[in-house]
């Protein structure tokens, strides 16, 4: 048994648990951070499968920004889960058969798969590389345009969200730190002279 | 491994890059602007659209020369030289007309520069497109600036409705158009577009491609608006802003153009048997359902869409043929039309106030009586538009049918002209309500406009005329542009 199996069979026996767990624990948030385990394993699984980009796009992506916002999400909405757990055993049957068929379908094209011709070398391999520096080569390189195009379109969305959403709302309760400092003591106080008076006298 | 990188190429690209990096100094400039300075960015806007129409002048390659550039990503060629130039003219065209419009309802903000100009790049490159890819990232830039730009009007209903309706079926189209695109790529295994015409002969399986196809050319004439994939056209010309729609309803038909002609006869050239015939139906149903949808509108710029659609289904003619000839001849149809589109829908703009949209036919009653020489434009725009002799619109509709005639589509011509014959009707009805008809009471109200604009329009109607005489150079170099 080599060092890359016993890995491979650690990550692998973690990401499972990890994954039972996020369907049963009760807490959500405790099944939001196994999940985050989940993809981290699995993270891990990848990198042995030598497609570096994928695993760091995973914890990059789905680790790093998804699941931090999921997070924020089951925290700060008020669900009742309670509600949400309740068709379980009615919908079961529903849920055992799209089950079944997911299953089936995957083992479906485990087969095909077989049954293919071997695929193609590897062009990273070929060209003695990383898979992650050969993406980045073939991004910078040879797709340099689309990538720039791309990112333009990123900068119009950027664009076009700020200009449809930003409004000035009337009656919000800013407060200017300048003029807080700057005022006066004739801006807040008023002495306004009164003559003295006793008590049931009456004033003059 | 070095990074292989070849200077010649930003050379080829530097049109697209001068207005790149000018939008990106409007956009920091127009941070420090006061509203009231907000003219500053309109005449940067329109000296940066000339600027780049100069560079795009002087880096026009030689006749009949064409260079690639970022391996094949993007192609600059005589066709794309014409194409840009106009988008660039009719792009600056509807600036022109927007200020008056937008400042009258407090919608004169910096964005509405910015996200033309993004739009206006989108076409650039999606007119200079070498491999599917480029095309379609140029298409989406131009998508996403223009779904922005016709929910500006935040607080109408009918802009809101407009721009949702334009999103999700322009994403629907997208869809389309990037499933045809896969099924290509599978086939052929390339995205080149030249590579991918070079190969259709030795695919395997050839139902792909025609499966690919089918989607690519419903996407195609999505974003072109032709019938039955139209729905959209007039809910969005009526729904955005008179003035946003000046601007959609014109260069984008030129970009249009050029993507169905990079993906059609670029890309698949050798399947034109196929597509030939299938936009043979579709410039049949646009003519039907556009000119006589057109005849039961009340409203200008909803008549004004369904004649738009009629008036792809006319630019469709030229490309069934399949030749060069019938290529040019459709692209100075879409330059016809986009620079007479201007014109109308520039009328409305400017006839426009604040409270009062001049969208009705109804509002043009009598206009000959508040200014003759509007009344005048306007009609130049209208007789264009039906194709009335010597206009600009007549010599566009004589050159698509003759290219049709000599492709052996001589039923699909007789059809086109008796839908222009009917096409006569509406657009005489403006001229007539124009003329004949009473002015409304409020004609005694000045008629707004400032002095470059009153310039500009009147220009770009006299333009009509003057091209509607001396239309030979304009064709020449549409001919050349194609090899003809």
């Amino acid at each position: 048994m080599t060092f890359e199996l016993v890995c491979f069979y650690f990550f692998a026996t973690v990401a499972g648990i990890a994954a039972l767990s996020v369907i049963s624990v009760k807490n959500p948030v405790v099944a939001a951070l196994c999940l985050v385990l989940t993809f981290f394993s699995m993270a891990c699984v990848w990198l042995l499968a030598q497609a570096e980009f994928l695993a760091v796009a995973l914890v990059l992506v789905y680790v790093g920004a998804v699941m931090v916002l999921f997070l924020f999400v089951v925290m700060m909405l008020d669900v009742d889960f309670t509600a949400v757990r309740e068709g379980f055993v009615r919908f079961l049957p529903v849920g055992v058969l799209v089950a079944v068929v997911m299953l089936a379908e995957m083992l479906m094209m485990i087969g095909v798969r077989t049954l293919q011709t071997p695929a193609t070398a590897d062009p990273a391999l070929l060209a003695g590389m990383s898979n992650m520096e050969w993406l980045g080569h073939t991004l910078f390189r040879d797709f340099l345009l689309p990538f720039e195009i791309a990112s333009l379109i990123l900068t119009v969305g950027l664009i076009a969200a700020v200009t449809l959403t930003l409004r000035k709302r009337t009656g919000t309760k800013i407060q200017k730190p300048s003029q807080q400092v700057r005022v006066r003591r004739e801006d807040r106080i008023r002495l306004v002279k009164m003559a003295a008076v006793k008590k049931g006298e009456v004033a003059p | 491994m070095m990074i292989q990188f070849n200077p010649a190429d930003l050379i080829a690209i530097l049109p697209e890059l001068v207005l790149l990096g000018a939008t990106c100094a409007i956009l920091l400039v127009d941070l420090f602007l006061k509203p009231a300075q907000r003219d500053i960015t309109h005449w940067l806007s329109i000296a940066t659209i000339a600027l780049t129409a100069f560079f795009v002048w002087r880096g026009a390659p030689a006749v009949g020369e064409g260079v690639s550039a970022f391996n094949g990503m993007f192609l600059h060629d005589g066709i794309s030289v014409v194409l840009k130039q106009f988008i660039l003219l009719t792009s600056g065209l509807s600036l022109f007309y927007a200020r008056n419009y937008m400042r009258d309802r407090a919608l004169w903000i910096g964005e509405l520069y910015l996200l033309i100009l993004f739009a206006t790049l989108g076409m650039m490159l999606l007119v200079s497109a070498g491999s599917l890819i480029t095309a379609y990232l140029g298409l989406e830039l131009l998508a996403l600036s223009s779904y922005a730009l016709v929910a500006l009007n935040r607080d109408s209903a009918a802009s809101a409705e407009a721009a949702i309706k334009y999103f999700v079926l322009g994403a629907l189209a997208s869809g389309l158009l990037l499933y045809g695109m896969s099924m290509i790529y599978g086939a052929t295994g390339t995205l080149d577009l030249a590579r991918i015409s070079a190969l259709i002969g030795q695919v395997e399986h050839p139902g792909w491609l025609a499966f690919g196809l089918v989607f690519m050319v419903a996407g195609i004439a999505f974003k072109m608006g032709a019938a039955p994939f139209h729905m959209w056209l007039p809910d969005v010309y009526h729904g955005a802003p008179t003035a946003i729609t000046v601007f959609i309803g014109s260069a984008p038909k030129i970009a249009a153009f050029g993507l169905a002609y990079r993906l059609l006869e670029g890309a698949l050239g050798p399947l034109s048997g196929q597509w030939t015939l299938m936009l043979a139906i579709l410039a049949v149903l646009s003519l039907a359902v556009g000119n006589l949808f057109a005849i039961a509108q009340s409203n200008l710029k909803r008549m004004l869409a369904y004649s738009t659609i009629s008036h792809v289904g006319f630019m469709l003619l030229g490309f069934v043929g399949g030749s060069p000839a019938g290529f040019s001849a459709a692209m100075f149809y879409i330059i016809s039309y986009t620079m007479t589109a201007t014109v109308a829908f520039g009328m409305i703009a400017l006839l426009a106030r604040a409270g009062f949209e001049c969208e009705e036919i109804d509002d043009f009653k009598g206009l000959n009586q508040r200014s003759p020489w509007y009344a005048a434009i306007m009609g130049i725009s209208m007789f264009s538009l039906a194709g009335v002799p010597p206009l600009f619109g007549f010599f566009a509709k004589l050159l698509v049918l003759k290219s049709a005639i000599d492709a052996g589509f001589l039923w699909l011509a007789i059809v086109a002209i008796i839908f222009a014959i009917i096409g006569i009707y509406y657009y005489l009805r403006v001229v007539k309500v124009m003329y004949f008809d009473a002015a409304a009471d409020d004609a005694k109200i000045p008629l707004p406009a400032d002095l470059p604009l009153r310039w500009v329009i009147s220009l770009n109607g006299l333009a009509l005329v003057v091209l509607g005489i001396a239309w030979g150079p304009l064709f020449d170099w549409c001919n050349r542009a194609f090899g003809v």
